[in-house]
């Protein structure tokens, strides 16, 4: 009787269960706190199982019974060196990482399992190879499933990379032109005929049969960095979602490699859950999957709305000072504020809190208007607001503002801009066409707080900014909100 | 249990879990859309196993034992780091509850 095998079998079993509960409550926002707990308690099932697995004797005892022999060092000290440094590592950066900075944060810890996923790949690879060139026969799926995990885990890994470098701005711009969308399916045909390359390797090819496999790696590596340079800033949640769930996929794939039940078990459960939440946000958005990946937002727009970048009809915007703004609104009945990313990014949440209190308790009726897709990532607003502790109240959704824009005095728009652009109502040509948006241009004024006239991160101009309701405020989010609230108190 | 057993066995696991992945989430807000992606992303944190297992089993081949290092510690990165983030977004929402009830 194997009991340490049977033990740590029965945790991995528990700890599925507590994944698929934890799922389940992460969904529903009274519980979704307990559940993200509960999966962490199925995590600390599935490692310690894990450790009394490789420790206990489990694993001696299963590879006796597959006739190899017993393993005299199983590197013991290296494992929990490895688990406390990543630990570490990890947990410390996710504590010290601004709201702000979540997006990023999420898009590189994605990054971080589909690297170990394509390690382990390489690793799996060259046993197989190993038990080739031996003339041993391999387990085709387990082999398939290695050249999947290696492929999918390297795209995770780069591709995830790649968001992080454009939602940190390293690299803000949406690179596209026809020569990169031919070598993207240049690539793409190379990365199958590597897989195929590999899957025939017999073990006998340079570097211990290994070099196919390498070739794959590098040559998903150049995919993944083709497929994400198109792609614009403002599209990274998709992004980010799809290569959770493709890391998901890549760990279910060294699951069938390793024969790891959990592994496949969880792998496959976030593959699946990932792939859905991809499209629920594609959905919220308005936008197909496909269109967000090969359309690349950036690429229509150059030709239809570069007219005010390339100084096309000369239109105006009005701009206004602080102190003339300041007058303004505390002297109206209502202000809606509408938050986007230029707020997340100076981090001018809680100065914009400062301002709705200051104006709350002259007597204004202030709200915030949080548009789904607002910011990076869907929920991203409300996350910050929440922080800033914005009173629950004043928070509003789409749906329950838009009929209220039309009795406002003043929308505030603090650094937001697709999600308030009226050719997402109108112009069939507009890559936003058919998004729903925060009717801000219905309010009797329009005050936006911008840095400059630039357009946002789809690309294309606003035609709000020339609206004659509208006032430009120029400045960097948080000095300008700064500059108004000392305005505010002077009045 | 035969290979193509265990081989069977081991896609029938693959298959449910597909199914249950796709219910279990069917309908979510859009403001936890952030949170969840980062819960299953902490999820699949779980690939620090694997890496553990490459890892004791690469006996004296030091490349595939640093590969299989390395794999731990990015798995533990992606796993401490992710439930960490998840919670930290979700305590978020936690606070303003009772701020919005006690008014």
């Amino acid at each position: 009787m194997d009991f340490p095998k049977l033990l740590s079998d029965i945790a991995y079993l528990v700890s599925a269960i507590l994944f698929i509960v934890g799922l389940k409550f992460l969904s529903n926002p009274k519980k979704a706190r307990n559940g993200n707990q509960l999966a962490a308690i199925g995590m600390t099932f599935a490692v310690v199982a894990s450790l009394v697995f490789i420790f206990g004797g489990g694993l001696n005892g299963a590879r006796t019974a597959e006739g190899l022999p017993p393993l005299a060092d199983t590197h013991g000290l290296l494992i929990i060196l490895g688990i406390v440094l990543g630990a570490v590592v990890g947990a410390v950066a996710a504590r010290k990482v601004a709201m702000t900075e979540m997006p990023q944060m999420v898009a590189l810890l994605n990054g971080c399992g589909g690297g170990a996923a394509a390690l382990i790949s390489t690793v799996e690879f060259a046993t197989f190879m190993a038990a080739k060139s031996a003339g041993k026969p391999v387990d085709p799926l387990g082999f398939g499933a290695t050249m999947f995990g290696g492929v999918i885990g390297s795209l995770s890994f780069w591709g995830s990379l790649m968001a992080f470098a454009k939602l940190s701005g390293v690299m803000e711009k949406a690179i596209t032109s026809a020569f990169q969308k031919f070598l993207t399916v240049v690539v793409f045909l190379a990365v199958i005929g590597t897989v195929v390359w590999s899957g025939m390797a017999t073990g006998h090819e340079a570097m211990g049969g290994n070099l196919p496999f390498y070739t794959l790696l590098g040559v998903a590596l150049l995919f993944s960095v083709l497929m994400v340079i198109p792609i614009g800033g403002a599209d990274m949640p998709v992004v980010i979602s799809l290569l959770n769930s493709c890391t998901g996929l890549a760990v279910a794939a060294t699951g069938f490699s390793l024969r790891q039940p959990a592994l496949i078990i969880s792998g496959t459960l976030v593959g699946a859950s990932g792939t859905l939440l991809t499209l629920l946000m594609c959905k919220a958005m308005n936008r197909s999957i496909t269109n967000v990946l090969f359309a690349g937002v950036g690429s229509g727009p150059v030709a239809t709305g570069g007219g005010a970048a390339t100084g096309g009809p000369a239109k105006s915007a009005r701009e206004i000072s602080a102190d003339d703004l300041a007058m303004l609104c505390c002297n109206v009945q209502s202000v809606i504020i509408i938050p986007g990313y230029g707020m997340a990014v100076a981090q001018a949440q809680h100065v914009t809190r400062e301002l709705g209190d200051l104006l709350t308790a002259k007597g204004v009726d202030v709200k915030y208007a949080v548009h789904p897709v607002a910011g990076r990532m869907p929920g991203h607003m409300n996350v910050l607001l929440a922080e800033a502790n914005v009173p629950y109240e004043q928070l509003y959704d789409l749906e329950q503002i838009n009929s209220e824009f039309e009795r406002c005095d003043v929308a505030m728009v603090i650094g937001a801009n697709d999600v308030i652009n009226p050719a997402a109502r109108y112009d069939k040509t507009s890559p936003i066409y058919g998004m729903p948006i925060l009717d801000a241009d219905k309010a009797r004024n329009i005050i936006v707080v911008k840095r400059s006239l630039k357009p946002g991160f789809a690309g294309i101009d606003n035609e709000i900014y020339y609206d004659p309701k509208t006032y430009m405020f120029f400045g960097d989010a948080k000095a300008a909100i700064t500059k108004l609230v000392e305005a505010v108190k002077q009045q | 249990m035969t290979e193509a057993t265990v081989i069977l066995y081991a896609i029938y696991i693959f298959m449910l879990a597909v199914f249950v992945g796709f219910e279990v989430i069917s309908k979510v807000p859009v403001q936890l859309h952030t949170p969840l992606m980062s819960g299953t992303n902490a999820i699949h944190g779980i690939v620090m196993l694997g890496g553990m297992l490459v890892l004791a089993e690469s006996g004296n081949n030091a490349l595939l034992t640093w590969l299989g290092f390395a794999a731990v510690v990015l798995g533990a990165m992606n796993l401490f780091g992710g439930f960490v983030v998840t919670d930290r977004m979700l305590e978020m929402f936690k606070t303003k509850k009772p701020a919005a009830g006690g008014k």
